[in-house]
């Protein structure tokens, strides 16, 4: 790998008290390249979601977006703890999904999606409403721009939270369970939106999931993780039908079994 | 209870004070009275305003000023939750002449009033704040807000709209609360009441107007807030947040 | 001067008396309140019919101002034939609004006692009366302490009103003290301290019995 990663995880650990989340994790992702984090509760896959969108602090180690460090910076040779100002330089290049959607209730899907690029990028507001169109669009809701989050379901809000998180314009979007609280019948319409996404922009994309088998058609690489760990890692193909780990592998029966 | 219930005993209420008003030598009581009623309710509005920019004020600087102004915030409201709000009208009154600060009866009682009401509502403004869910802050963050941005479009509107019951209960306070001012020579309604039982000793047709009259604006002041309520929350569901 | 340090020693002695005067109030108004409000409560419970004239008469009491309803019932009870005196006429005045506050909390206590408590007591067949004072009211109590004690810090903030009525309680032996003598400041400031003082030992100590009663009645 001669290209910088996209992103690289170099030794991260992350503690809560006693218990160690992530422990001296190192992962690169390469630019454009889709990778899906899969695993049992509690093995560390949203910390390593949250600590990239810098919504969890890092306890060792560093975190590098673009060959530049997200929560350190460089001076006069040396890593230190980041400023204010160069924090969010850098993750102004990463946009995030979440399982509760976190819409802005008082704001219509039109409004959430172009309140960040308004605020933020001192976009034009007629520019960054015909982006949001634009983009609200894209993922089928073009007739929804001026309901509130109470008068979609939730399906719907989750490809606004999609559509808003993509105004910002970011380099790397990450998904995190993001079809865990749906319905089932409701899951096929975000997943399409993600797969639109992965086929038709060259975002880098991380995501945390349980449907595998998006997981096996979307993903380059599937990375399982397991207390604190990657414990094996590999493209689709030969990840689910011949794991080496056995860990892995009764992750995969159990998960099979109960879908 | 309902608006609608509220609306009834409003009415009542009303009808009951135009039926004593009118009713014999009850007359010429009503003048006077409505006088002081006018009085209250602007001492009462005046100092609602003072009270909501001091519990934001407040608010804001105990959860995110520096440490000093975290400690300010603390002290003032230690000492207006912890003393009798008729102590504070007369320290403002009484005591700050003797400091060379004169305030008049008015600014004393609306700036007290206000005080005191504020740093109750500051309270409700930090819960009201604490109740927004953790979504929404990781949300604004994910979308690269500053923390002031975040405040001032995502965080505070929905605050707000969580506060306005307790705002309005503690608007009904500061309303009674006015009565205080009678004690500092302002002839408000409770006041009025007072001057014209010593003179005529008609007490219960007096006072019992004077109750209905405060009756009829803290109704007034409870239906509003309803009302507020509904259109501020139109869009979004009551209560919890989908 | 800023503080005149002999002056303050002088009026304490009488301010100390005042404070006396100022807690009998506080617990007696209290202890009125307290049985009011519960009187209000079960009777509302027992009896539906007095639902509205209850509510009613609750929403009235707080919607209007203590000062009033110390005035109203100091001037009235004369032109009926008895004569309270400022003190007694005080107290009632702080009881009878307080009691409105307290019915709603001890409404709020025998809602939270699950509905299957009174299901088990029908189902064992014992009277309303028993069904009340050993199974209902020993769960509706407990949680209702803290409020109850918020109540009481309130009332004592609010017994300066009573020297409307010239009761000689902290606050109209300060304005005496401060017209007799022209300066306000030591007996004024003085009142307040005491009031912030007693405020932040109540806190603690309301604190500490919800401490208490959470550690018998864990859920």
């Amino acid at each position: 790998m001669t290209a910088t990663p996209m992103v690289r995880f170099q030794g991260v650990t992350k503690r809560y008290g006693p218990l160690t989340v992530l422990d001296s994790l190192d992962l690169d992702v390469a630019q454009g390249e889709k990778v899906a984090i899969i695993g049992p509760s509690g093995s560390g896959k949203t910390t390593v979601l949250r600590m990239l969108m810098t919504l969890e602090t890092i306890d060792d180690g560093v975190i590098y977006v673009e060959g530049e460090p997200l929560t350190h910076e460089q001076r006069n040779g040396a890593l230190v703890p980041a400023g204010k100002s160069h924090i969010r330089k850098v993750r102004g290049k990463i946009g995030m999904v979440f399982q509760s959607f976190n819409l802005f209730p008082h704001m219509t899907a039109l409004q959430n999606c172009i309140e960040a690029p308004v605020t933020v990028l001192k976009m034009p507001k007629a520019e960054a409403m015909e982006r949001a169109a634009e983009l609200l669009a894209m993922v089928g809701l073009a007739d929804k721009k001026g309901h509130y989050p109470s008068q979609l379901s939730g399906g719907q809000q989750q490809r606004v939270a999609i559509a808003r998180a993509l105004a910002m314009r970011p380099r790397i979007m990450l998904f995190d369970e993001v079809t865990s609280a749906l319905d089932p019948e409701l899951v096929g319409e975000v997943l399409q939106v993600i797969r639109k996404l992965g086929s038709e922009h060259d975002l880098t994309m991380l995501m945390v999931t349980h449907q595998m088998g998006f997981a096996k058609e979307f993903a380059d690489r599937v990375c399982f993780f397991y207390q604190g760990k990657i414990c094996e890692q590999g493209p689709p193909q030969e990840f689910f039908s011949s794991p080496s780990n056995e860990r892995t592998r009764q992750f995969l029966n159990a998960v099979l079994e109960a879908g | 209870m309902g608006i609608r219930a509220l609306f009834i005993m409003l009415l009542v209420a009303v009808a009951a004070i135009v039926a004593m008003g009118f009713s014999g030598d009850n007359a010429i009581f009503l003048p006077g009275l409505l006088q002081g009623a006018t009085l209250t309710i602007q001492i009462a509005v005046v100092g609602s305003i003072i009270a909501f920019c001091a519990a934001i004020l407040a608010a804001l600087g105990k959860m995110y000023g520096p440490l000093p102004i975290r400690w300010l915030a603390n002290i003032y409201i230690e000492i207006f939750r912890g003393t009798s709000a008729l102590v504070q009208l007369f320290w403002l009154f009484f005591v700050l002449p003797q400091f060379g600060i004169l305030l008049d009866a008015y600014t004393a009682a609306v700036i007290g009033l206000g005080l005191n009401v504020g740093a109750y509502g500051a309270e409700v403004v930090r819960g009201a704040i604490g109740a927004v869910p953790r979504g929404q802050w990781e949300a604004s963050t994910a979308l690269n807000m500053t923390r002031g941005q975040m405040l001032r479009r995502i965080i505070l509107p929905q605050a707000l709209l969580a506060m306005i019951p307790p705002w309005g209960n503690l608007l009904i306070e500061l309303l009674k609360t006015t009565a205080l001012v009678s004690m500092i020579t302002l002839t408000d309604l409770a006041f009025k009441a007072q001057q014209l039982n010593q003179t005529t000793m008609k007490t219960v047709p007096i006072f019992t107007l004077v109750l209905l009259m405060y009756l009829v604006i803290s109704l007034t002041i409870t239906i509003g807030m309803r009302l507020l309520e509904r259109r501020a929350a139109r869009g979004v569901t009551r209560g919890r947040l989908a | 001067m800023i503080w005149d340090w002999a002056y303050t020693l002088e009026i304490l002695p009488r301010l100390a008396r005042a404070a006396i005067i100022t807690v009998e109030a506080t617990l007696l108004g209290f202890v009125f309140a307290a049985i009011l409000g519960l009187v209000l409560a079960v009777v509302r419970l027992a009896f539906p019919k007095t639902l509205v004239p209850i509510s009613v008469f609750v929403e009235f009491i707080r919607s209007t101002p203590l000062l009033i309803q110390i005035f109203f019932l100091y001037f009235v009870f004369p032109s009926f034939g008895i004569v309270l005196d400022a003190f007694t006429a005080g107290v009632l005045a702080l009881g009878l609004h307080y009691g409105a506050y307290c019915s709603e909390v001890y409404r709020a206590g025998f809602e939270g006692v699950h509905r299957g408590q009174w299901e088990a007591a029908t189902a064992l067949n014992l009277d309303t009366w028993t069904t009340f004072r050993d199974i209902i009211v020993p769960q509706a109590i407990p949680p209702t302490v803290p409020a109850l004690g918020n109540y009481l810090v309130a009332l004592l903030k609010e017994t300066p009103l009573l020297s409307a009525i010239a009761v000689l309680e902290l606050m109209q032996t300060a304005k005496i003290l401060g017209s007799e003598n022209f300066r306000y400041t030591e007996p004024i400031t003085l009142v307040g301290l005491f009031f912030l003082a007693m405020s932040l030992v109540s806190a603690m100590l309301i604190r500490m019995v919800e401490a208490a009663l959470k550690r018998r009645y864990v859920r």
